[in-house]
């Protein structure tokens, strides 16, 4: 080694510059999974301004009155429903299709009936496509916003009041409008759900072998 | 620790040997130790993940269900991912960080060596919990190793351990970038600027910037799977008001990056290895950092080119597409770079220099097809077919693996003091190269014509490609036997290597005897033209 070693013998850096590094770099990793939450909202955000995942709009009864009725369009609106595999339900539109015009407030419902002998909370979670018509897809009144709760066996029609606003992109003309019924988690006991879950789980498997 | 006791013995260093016995490896603190306990265990998990491969072939070579359960076959598509990802690759990088790097900055250990003892500590501890699920009756985790909800969600009692396996995994990758961040920043030789490390050193760098950066993330993604599923929140499941593809977000937010966390490093090994038998300096040293850093920029804003097949608004979906295409740049900047490194070299072919002139080219072709991949309308058909399996399994085994071997063959030499078995070496490469072709190949015919992935089954119109995948799978996987046979060999005995062991090497590295003594560098040697590598 040369000289210039011997007289410096160790120039590198001492033990607390690596204690301000390392800190700096955990802070970074904290931060980060910050950020991974913070996504979360973000997320929300995004799907808010864009209709991304195809969440409905939610307009009061004097905003739908006050909306322009556009005479000249007619958009098909079709309704479908899905039964999530946790709960046991008949869950269906009452009427499958309808013909709307931008602007003006329609009335229709989904018929629900619990088909298991306990009291039941379900809920229904709706999604619109294409998604760019979600934002203009507004309801003034929805069983989907509240739970659901049904005594064993009970049945019931569930209103749906519903007003596509005038701005609709001119390229669409045909709405889905598409709910997934649910137990609603928080109201069953996580241990019924489980139990549910796996017998069916074994089910699909035994399905696939043969 | 500190540097006035390592005053204390100066001089008296070369009789600091390693402690006596097993306890060496369950305290060391040495470097050199850690590096090479990394590399062990990845090459034992490399078995274990090339066992589950093996699995999955043996059951897809011929149509229908012969040899194992549906549910087994899921289990063993998700946990060779996991293994190969995260027990193969990524330790194996870490083990050669941990070896290489501080004998290329001239540094004497890495900056947090205690930290360092613990982030290889944690891992054979995750991957016991991990492959512990393997013997549980719900079975292991079967919901592929992306875990997207809600499926992941209804795995049975595997489910929690394998989020705290990765949980440990990430604190272990997480801990060992710190350390290699520490190093890199405050342990150079005195003398050396940033822009003349070795660009091992300089991927690494990045790389572990990236790994801090994405894999809290994913902590992040995996805990609210397991709030989801053990706390009642509703993150993921609409049924609470959250949003199943927002877990994808998620995810590929940081398994984008995760991709390059895999590659990164071997493009630092294949810079090195390439200038060396082409006997000239690396061309475009300084592009090469900037197209590493433009890669690692890029590499977070591109995730959603995963989701084609999600919905998303076709602004979305045009600028995910634009800003894949644009990887492309920075990497071929580099494979050009790497071919101009080449051209008029005095160029021989010794085992590292084929499997890094491999890799090349082989990434080159899984390179292309991740191109085919981004364009949006074409992906919404390739997606989850055996085009993309064909596509990873590309870049990640005839790359980020054939770049492992690369530099085994390179640096074995100055870990063992022993050449390796040159006759050997070049038989493993033509061998491996020819059934990784013959594995990986068929799978892009299959792939267009329609055949899914992650199925145990599939039509009769894939059967041939199929059975000569498996062929080729059995092939390679039978012939990195040699691999453990000619490592074995080299630590025995073999033609001594001398310190430099590759005419004109350049680097550090290269400076100090083979093997390497035990501690290397406690006093800063001299930078001069001739030790950097640029």
């Amino acid at each position: 080694m040369s000289d210039h070693q011997a007289d410096q013998p160790h120039p590198r850096a001492t033990n607390k510059s690596h204690a301000a590094v390392a800190g700096k770099m955990l802070a970074l990793a904290v931060g980060m999974f910050g950020f991974g939450y913070a996504m979360v909202p973000i997320y929300d955000i995004i799907c808010e301004v864009t209709g991304l995942n195809g969440k409905t709009g939610r307009v009061s009864i004097a905003e739908a009155e006050a909306a322009k009725l556009d005479e000249n369009r007619e958009i098909v609106v079709q309704f479908t429903s899905t039964i999530n595999a946790s709960g046991s339900w008949k869950f269906e539109p009452t009427v499958r299709e309808m013909r709307v015009k931008p602007g003006q407030t329609y009335q229709t419902s989904y018929y629900a009936e619990n088909l298991t002998n306990a009291t039941t909370v379900g809920q229904a979670t709706p999604s619109v496509s294409p998604s760019e018509a979600a934002k203009y897809f507004n309801k003034t009144e929805c069983f989907c916003f509240t739970q659901q709760l049904f005594e064993p066996l009970a049945s019931k029609d569930m209103p749906l009041v519903f007003i596509i606003d005038p701005d609709l992109p001119l390229t669409v003309d045909r709405v889905t409008l598409s709910y997934t019924f649910f137990n609603s988690p928080g109201a069953t006991p996580a241990a019924d759900q489980s139990a549910s879950l796996s017998p069916s789980l074994t089910g699909f498997t035994q399905e696939i072998s043969q | 620790m500190s540097y006035s006791d390592a005053d204390a013995h100066h001089g008296d260093h070369d009789h600091h040997g390693p402690a006596p016995g097993l306890m060496r490896w369950v305290t060391t603190t040495n470097h050199k130790d850690i590096g090479t306990l990394y590399l062990w265990f990845s090459l034992i998990m490399f078995f274990i993940g090339g066992g589950m491969a093996l699995i999955i072939r043996a059951e897809l070579w011929a149509p229908g269900i012969q040899i194992v359960d549906p549910m087994f076959f899921n289990s063993m598509t998700t946990m060779h991912a996991i293994v190969m990802i995260f027990g193969v690759v990524m330790p194996a990088f870490v083990g050669l960080a941990n070896w290489m790097i501080p004998m290329m900055l001239g540094a004497p250990d890495m900056a947090l060596p205690r930290l360092n003892n613990w982030s290889f500590w944690i891992m054979p501890f995750a991957f016991t919990i991990m492959l512990s699920t393997l013997f549980m009756d719900s079975g292991g985790p079967a919901g592929g190793w992306t875990m997207y909800p809600p499926l992941v969600l209804q795995m049975g009692d595997s489910f929690a351990y394998v989020i705290f396996a990765i949980h440990f995994m990430g604190i272990s990758s997480v801990m060992g970038s710190i350390n290699i961040v520490a190093t890199i920043f405050n342990m150079r030789a005195p003398g050396m600027t940033l822009m003349q490390m070795p660009m091992f050193v300089w991927t690494w760098l990045i790389t572990a910037f990236l790994l801090i950066a994405t894999i809290p993330v994913f902590a992040g993604a995996v805990t609210m799977l397991l709030t989801d599923r053990f706390f009642e929140t509703s993150f993921f499941s609409a049924a609470g008001g959250g949003d199943p593809v927002m877990y994808q977000h998620i995810f590929w937010f940081f398994g984008h990056p995760e991709v390059y966390i895999l590659i990164l490093p071997a493009f630092g090994i294949i810079s090195h290895i390439i200038p060396t038998f082409s006997r000239k300096q690396l061309f475009g040293y300084d592009s090469m950092v900037y197209a590493t850093a433009s890669i690692a920029f890029l590499s977070f804003i591109v995730w959603a080119h995963h989701m084609f097949t999600t919905g998303m608004p076709l602004a979305a979906e045009l600028f995910f597409m634009f800003s894949t295409m644009m990887i492309s740049v920075p990497t071929g900047v580099k494979v050009f770079n790497w071919v101009s490194t080449m051209w008029r070299g005095s160029m021989t072919f010794e085992t590292p220099m084929l499997f890094a002139i491999g890799f090349v080219i082989m990434f080159t072709i899984g390179g292309l097809s991740g191109l085919m991949l981004a364009i949006t309308p074409a992906d919404i058909q390739y997606h989850d077919t055996y085009f993309v399996v064909a596509h990873f399994h590309y870049v990640l085994v005839p790359g980020a693996i054939y770049s492992l071997m690369a530099a085994c063959y390179f640096w074995i030499p100055k870990w063992t003091g022993n050449m390796y078995d040159e006759k050997l070496g070049r038989m493993h490469f033509w061998i491996s190269t020819i059934f990784v072709n013959v594995l990986f190949f068929p799978m892009h015919f299959v792939g267009l014509a329609g055949m899914p992935r992650r199925i145990p089954d599939y039509s009769l119109q894939f059967a041939d490609w199929n059975a000569i995948a498996t062929i080729g799978a059995f092939g390679f996987g039978f012939s990195q036997l040699m691999f453990v046979y000619i490592i074995f060999k080299c630590i025995k005995g073999g033609e001594k290597a001398t310190g430099e062991v590759w005419e004109g090497a350049r680097g550090l590295e290269w400076t100090v005897d083979s093997p390497a003594p035990y501690h290397t560098f406690e006093d800063s040697p001299t930078i001069t033209p001739e030790t950097i590598t640029r």
